[in-house]
C-alpha cells in the first residue's frame, strides 16, 4: 500500500481512489456469490410456502433468477454501477428505501460518533498521561466493558433504567407507538428528519425526535467510546515516548504542554486513520441499535428484512452500506495524509 | 498441498509451539498480570459452566415443567427459579447456563475453522507471493473492510439455507469474518520473515520450501496468534449473540442462545419485566469482558512498545568515609 | 552572572544515579566528581552502557521515573538537588541546555521550526511578543547558518546537518550557561561533524558556554575538548587536560582505549578483551580489574582511591594509588587465569 510519508499527496490520493474500485468490485462479487451460491433461491426462501408454484416461477422469472449465473452477475454489476440495488419483495426499490431511511441512520451514527469523541478522547488522554494509576485502570476497565457489552445489551439495560425505572426519558405516547411514520418526515427536503424539521420550523416535533435520539446515540456512542479510549491511550503512550518529547522537556516545557501540544497532537494522526476503520464498527452497531430501539434507519430495515426473510432487500442494503464504508475509509485515509505535513507536493 | 502437509507433520513440533504460545503468559508482570488473571478466571468460570451444564443447570434449556408441575410464565425470580422464567415458560437460569455452552461451542468451532483456513492460506500466500498473493490479499482486504456484522448476516443467510439454524451454521457464519484477520497477520509476518537472514540461510543450504515455511517461519508467526485468538473469541461471541438477536443465529429448538433470549426480552421491558434481559445480558457482557481482558493482558506483555520496564524503588545506601572498603 | 572565570559553572561531587530493576539496583553513575568552568568543554568518553548518557541527563534533571540521584550537584554555587521539580524545570533552557544525538526524531514532526522557538521562548519569558521571538530566533539561526526563509519550514524539510544546527540553535536561544551535548555528531557524516564541532567552538568563544561533550569518539575529544573525563562502569577513572591525558594516559583503560583507535597508521587490531561489566553487580573493588592487563591483587579487594598530580590530572587506579593504602602483597599481579574466570562472571 502506498506510504504517504515521503511521497507526494496527489499521488497518494490518486492511488487510494483507484484502489477503491477493485475493492468495491470484490465486495459486490462476494455478496453476489454468497447470496446466489446458496442452494435454493431467494424467492422460494422468502415466500416459499405461501404462493403457488406458478406464482413462484413468475416471480423468479421477474427477478431474473432463471438466467445463467454469468448473466445475473453482469446484470447485478451493471445495476450496482447505476446505483440500482434491486427491489425488495414488496416491490419497493431498494434505492427508495435507502433514501427514506438513510437519513435516520446518518443522524444516529453522527450523534453516536460525537458522543464517542467527546467522551473517549479526553478519557484516553488522561489514561495515557497517568499510566498505571487508579484512574488509568478505571478508565481502561470502563473502555473494555463498554466495548465488550453488546450494544443491544446496553440498549436494553438503558431502556430499563432510564425509561422504566428512573423515568428520565419519556416519550409522548403517540411517538412511541408509531416512530416509523413520525421520523420519516412529511416535508422531505433532505430526508434527514432532524434537518427537515428544523428547516420547516416544527420545533415540538424536533424536540421529540431528539428525545428519541438520546438513548440510541448514547448506547452506540459508548460502544465506540471504548474503542477510542484504547486507541487514544495507546497512541498517547507511544507519543510520550517520542524523542521530541524528551527534547522538549530538556528545554523546560512543562508536562501539561508536553501532553497537549506534543503527545496528543501527534497521537491524533494515527488515531484519525484508525477512526476510519471504526466506521464499519459504527454501522454494525447501528444495525443492532436501531433494532433495539425501533429507530427507523437502514439497520432497522435490514432487521425487518431478516425477519421477513427478504433476501434481496438485505443483500441490497448491506451492499450499499459496505460500499459506503469503503468510500468513507478512503476519504478518512486521505484526510489523515493531508494533515500530516510530512506529505507535501 | 504443501500447507496441509506442514500442518500434519508438526506433532513433533507441538511441544515447541506450545511453549511459544505459553511464553508470553509467563512473562507478564504487574498490572498486566492482574488483567490477564482476572480474565482467565472469568473465562474459566464460563468454561466450567459450559462443560458441566447438564449437571449444573437446574433444568433443560427448553424445559417447561418439572415433577408434573408446569413452570409459571414470566415469573419473577423465586426460590425455584433463581432468575425467574420467561414468556415461553423456560427457566432463565438454565438458559443462561446452557447458553454458555452454546456460546463456547460455537466460538471454539469458529476459531478452529478460521485458524485452519486462515493460517495456512496466509503462510502460503506470504511465502509464495506472486499473483496468488495479490489476489488473495485483495479478497481478504475486501472482507476485512466489510463491517463484520453485515458480513455475518450475509453469510448467515447462506449457511442457514445450507445447514439450518444449527451450531455449525452459526460457527460457519462467524468463521468467514475471522479468516481475513488470521490471513493478514500470518501473511504479513511470513512476508517479513521470508526476507529474514535465517530464511535466506536455510534456502542457501537447499532446504525445500515446505520445510523452510514449517520450521522457520511458522514458529515466529505462531507467537501472535494467542492475542488475536482471544480477542477474536470475544468478538465472535458478540457476533454470535448479535446474529441470535437479529434472528439469524441458532434457532431456539436447537440450543439456548443468549442473543435470541435478549431479542425476546425487549418486549418484556415495556411491561416492566427486567429479569429476562438482565441475566443473559450480564452473562454475555461478563464472558466477553473476560476474554477481552485475557487478550489485553497478553497484548500488554507481547507488544514491546507497551511494555513498561518494571522499575523498582531504589534507596541509595549511605556513604561510608573513604577508607579501604566501600559500601556495597 | 559569575564574572570570575575560575568559579566552575557546574560542580559535581560524589554524584550517584541508581535506578531499580528486578535484579537489583543499576549503578549507572557511581560517585563521580568533576567541574566544568565557563567557556570550557569537558569531554566525557566511555563505551556504550558505561553510564555517560545517564550522567548527562541527571545533570539536567531528565532522569526517568524510578531513578534516584544523590550527592552534590551545584550550578553556579546553587545546589540543584535541593530545588523543586518546578524550579529545575524553569532552569532548563535558560541555564541548562541539552543537545541530543539524533536530530530528526528530536524535533516534533508536526510543528514548524517557528513553533518550536515560540514554545521555548514563550515559556521562559512570559509576555514576550511574537515579533520579539521571531527576531531572536532568526538571530540565533543566522549564527548557525540557517536562512530566515526556512523559519516556517517543518523539520523533515532539512538535511541531517541542518537539523542538528537547528537543535543547537533551539537549545541555545536562551543562552544557557551550561550545555550537555550527548553524542551530537554520532549520527552525522564526517564533514557535517566537522561543521558542528566548529559551531560548538564558536559558541564557547562568543558566549562563554560551558559544555559537557559526551561521546565515544576519541577523535572528537581531541579536537573539541579542553579537558576529558574517562568513564567506566559508572565511575570516572581518569580526568584531566585532554592533551595531557591522551599523551600520557595514566589509567590502563584509557591506555587501551587509545590503543584500539584505528587510524591510517594502524597495522593490527587492538581491542580490550571481555565485555563491559554488568552495572547491577559490577566487579568488586576496581571495576576494570577483570579486563586490566596490569591488574594487581589489591585491585580485586580494595576500591581505588583518586590521586591528583601537579597538573590536575586525576586518576583512580592502584598503579598510581597512594602506597600507604596498599596492603601487604597487594602489588602482586593477578594471574591471567583469574582474569579469564572473572571475565566469565
Amino acid at each position: 500500500m502506498a506510504d504517504p510519508a515521503g511521497g507526494s499527496l496527489p499521488r497518494y490520493i490518486g492511488q487510494r481512489l483507484l484502489l477503491m474500485i477493485p475493492m468495491i468490485w470484490v465486495i459486490l462479487t462476494l455478496v453476489f456469490l454468497l447470496m446466489r451460491v446458496a442452494p435454493g433461491d431467494p424467492v422460494s426462501a422468502s415466500v416459499g410456502g405461501r404462493l403457488s408454484e406458478e406464482a413462484l416461477d413468475a416471480r423468479r422469472e421477474a427477478a431474473g433468477l432463471n438466467r445463467p449465473l454469468w448473466e445475473q452477475y453482469f446484470e447485478y454489476l451493471g445495476d450496482a454501477v447505476r446505483l440500482d440495488f434491486g427491489t425488495a419483495t414488496d416491490g419497493t426499490p431498494i434505492t427508495e428505501i435507502i433514501v427514506d431511511n438513510g437519513g435516520a441512520t446518518l443522524t444516529l451514527t453522527m450523534a453516536a460518533f460525537l458522543v464517542a469523541l467527546v467522551l473517549g478522547i479526553p478519557l484516553g488522554l488522561i489514561a495515557g498521561r497517568f499510566r498505571d494509576s487508579a484512574g488509568d485502570v478505571g478508565i481502561r476497565l470502563f473502555g473494555i466493558v463498554t466495548y465488550a457489552a453488546p450494544v443491544f445489551v446496553t440498549g436494553i439495560l438503558f431502556k430499563i433504567l432510564f425509561v422504566e425505572k428512573l423515568g428520565w426519558i419519556q416519550y409522548s405516547s403517540d411517538i412511541a407507538t408509531a416512530p416509523t411514520e413520525f421520523l420519516i418526515s412529511e416535508n422531505e427536503i433532505t430526508h434527514i428528519a432532524l434537518l427537515d424539521l428544523a428547516l420547516v420550523g416544527e420545533w415540538a416535533a424536533f424536540e421529540e425526535v431528539l428525545w428519541h435520539l438520546v438513548l440510541p446515540a448514547v448506547t452506540l456512542g459508548l460502544l465506540i467510546c471504548g474503542v477510542f479510549i484504547r486507541l487514544v491511550r495507546v497512541n498517547v503512550l507511544q507519543a510520550l515516548k517520542g524523542d521530541y518529547v524528551e527534547a522538549a522537556r530538556a528545554r523546560g516545557v512543562g508536562e501539561g504542554r508536553v501532553l497537549r501540544k506534543h503527545a496528543l497532537r501527534n497521537a491524533m494522526v494515527p488515531v484519525i486513520t484508525i477512526i476510519g476503520l471504526q466506521f464499519a464498527l459504527l454501522l454494525s452497531g447501528a444495525v443492532l441499535t436501531e433494532a433495539t430501539f425501533n429507530w427507523p434507519g437502514l439497520g432497522f430495515r435490514v432487521y425487518q428484512g431478516i425477519l421477513d426473510r427478504d433476501y434481496i432487500a438485505v443483500q441490497g442494503i448491506v451492499t450499499f452500506l459496505a460500499i459506503v464504508v469503503v468510500v468513507i475509509s478512503v476519504v478518512i485515509d486521505i484526510v489523515g495524509a493531508m494533515i500530516d505535513p510530512r506529505v507535501r507536493y | 498441498m504443501a500447507a496441509t502437509e506442514s500442518v500434519s507433520t508438526d506433532t513433533r513440533r507441538r511441544r515447541g509451539v506450545l511453549r511459544a504460545l505459553l511464553s508470553p503468559i509467563r512473562e507478564t508482570s504487574g498490572l498486566a498480570r492482574w488483567i490477564l488473571l482476572t480474565g482467565m478466571f472469568i473465562t474459566a468460570f464460563f468454561l466450567v459452566l459450559a462443560i458441566f451444564a447438564p449437571w449444573i443447570a437446574p433444568y433443560g434449556f427448553d424445559q417447561v415443567e418439572a415433577n408434573g408441575v408446569e413452570f409459571p410464565e414470566t415469573a419473577p425470580p423465586s426460590d425455584e427459579h433463581w432468575f425467574g422464567t420467561n414468556v415461553m415458560e423456560y427457566d432463565v437460569l438454565s438458559r443462561v447456563i446452557w447458553g454458555a455452552r452454546t456460546a463456547i461451542e460455537v466460538v471454539i468451532l469458529a476459531i478452529v475453522l478460521s485458524l485452519a483456513i486462515g493460517v495456512p492460506l496466509g503462510l502460503v500466500s506470504g511465502y509464495i507471493g506472486g499473483w496468488l498473493d495479490r489476489v488473495l490479499v485483495l479478497v481478504m482486504d475486501a472482507l476485512f473492510v466489510f463491517p463484520s456484522l453485515l458480513l455475518a448476516i450475509v453469510a448467515g443467510f447462506l449457511f442457514s439455507n445450507v445447514a439450518g439454524g444449527s451450531i455449525v451454521s452459526a460457527a460457519l457464519s462467524i468463521t468467514v469474518i475471522y479468516i481475513p484477520q488470521y490471513f493478514r497477520v500470518v501473511r504479513n509476518t511470513t512476508v517479513s520473515a521470508r526476507e529474514a537472514t535465517y530464511v535466506e540461510a536455510a534456502n542457501a543450504i537447499g532446504a525445500p520450501r515446505r520445510t523452510v515455511m514449517a520450521r522457520y517461519v511458522f514458529p515466529n508467526v505462531v507467537q501472535s496468534v494467542p492475542v488475536i485468538g482471544t480477542l477474536n473469541a470475544a468478538d465472535a461471541i458478540s457476533t454470535l449473540a448479535a446474529l441470535g438477536f437479529l434472528g439469524l443465529g441458532i434457532q431456539p429448538g436447537d440450543a439456548a442462545e443468549w442473543g435470541y433470549d435478549l431479542q425476546r426480552a425487549i418486549e418484556d421491558v415495556d411491561a416492566g419485566i427486567w429479569w429476562t434481559a438482565l441475566y443473559p445480558g450480564l452473562a454475555l457482557t461478563l464472558l466477553i469482558t473476560g476474554l477481552t481482558l485475557v487478550g489485553e493482558g497478553l497484548n500488554e506483555t507481547i507488544n514491546p512498545t507497551l511494555r513498561k520496564r518494571r522499575l523498582r524503588k531504589v534507596t541509595l545506601p549511605p556513604r561510608q568515609p573513604e577508607t579501604a572498603e566501600e559500601a556495597k | 552572572m559569575s564574572a570570575d572565570p575560575r568559579e566552575p559553572v557546574i560542580s559535581v561531587r560524589d554524584l550517584r544515579v541508581w535506578y531499580g530493576t528486578e535484579r537489583g539496583p543499576v549503578r549507572a553513575v557511581d560517585e563521580v566528581s568533576f567541574e566544568v568552568r565557563p567557556g570550557e568543554t569537558l569531554g566525557l568518553v566511555g563505551e556504550s552502557g558505561c553510564g555517560k548518557s545517564t550522567l548527562g541527563r541527571g545533570l539536567l534533571g531528565l532522569l526517568p521515573e524510578g531513578a534516584k540521584m544523590d550527592g552534590e550537584l551545584n550550578y553556579r554555587g546553587e545546589d540543584l538537588l535541593a530545588k523543586s521539580a518546578k524550579q529545575r524545570r524553569a532552569m532548563r533552557g535558560t541555564e541548562l541546555g541539552m543537545i541530543f544525538q539524533e536530530p530528526l526524531t528530536r524535533l516534533n514532526p508536526l510543528m514548524r521550526i517557528s513553533e518550536h522557538f515560540e514554545e521555548t521562548l514563550a515559556i521562559h519569558e512570559k509576555g514576550i511578543s511574537k515579533q520579539e521571538i521571531r527576531h531572536r530566533a532568526l538571530e540565533v539561526l543566522r549564527t548557525m547558518g540557517i536562512p530566515p526563509t526556512r523559519y516556517r519550514s517543518y523539520p523533515h524539510e532539512f538535511s541531517g546537518g541542518m537539523r542538528q544546527r537547528l537543535m543547537i540553535a533551539l537549545a541555545l536561544v536562551l543562552r544557557p550557561a551550561f550545555v550537555v551535548a550527548d553524542e551530537p555528531t554520532t549520527a552525522l557524516d564526517v564533514l557535517v561533524e566537522a561543521q558542528i564541532i566548529r559551531i560548538l567552538h564558536d559558541l564557547r568563544q562568543s558566549f562563554d558556554t560551558a559544555f559537557l561533550l559526551i561521546t565515544h569518539n576519541l577523535g572528537i575529544i581531541a579536537e573539541a575538548c579542553d579537558r576529558v573525563a574517562v568513564m567506566y562502569a559508572g565511575k570516572i577513572v581518569e580526568q584531566g587536560d585532554a592533551r595531557e591525558v591522551f599523551a600520557r594516559p595514566k589509567h590502563p583503560y584509557t591506555r587501551e582505549l587509545l590503543r584500539s583507535t584505528i587510524s591510517l597508521s594502524t597495522t593490527g587490531l587492538n581491542y580490550i578483551p571481555g565485555a563491559p561489566p554488568d552495572l547491577v553487580e559490577p566487579p568488586p573493588a576496581c571495576h576494570f580489574h577483570p579486563r586490566c592487563p596490569d591488574a594487581m591483587r589489591v585491585c580485586q579487594t580494595v576500591d581505588p582511591v583518586e590521586t591528583t598530580d601537579a597538573k590536575g590530572h586525576r586518576v583512580e587506579c592502584w598503579l598510581h594509588g597512594p602506597e600507604s593504602l596498599i596492603p601487604e602483597g597487594g602489588r602482586t599481579p593477578l594471574e591471567r587465569r583469574e582474569l579469564s574466570i572473572a571475565d566469565e562472571a
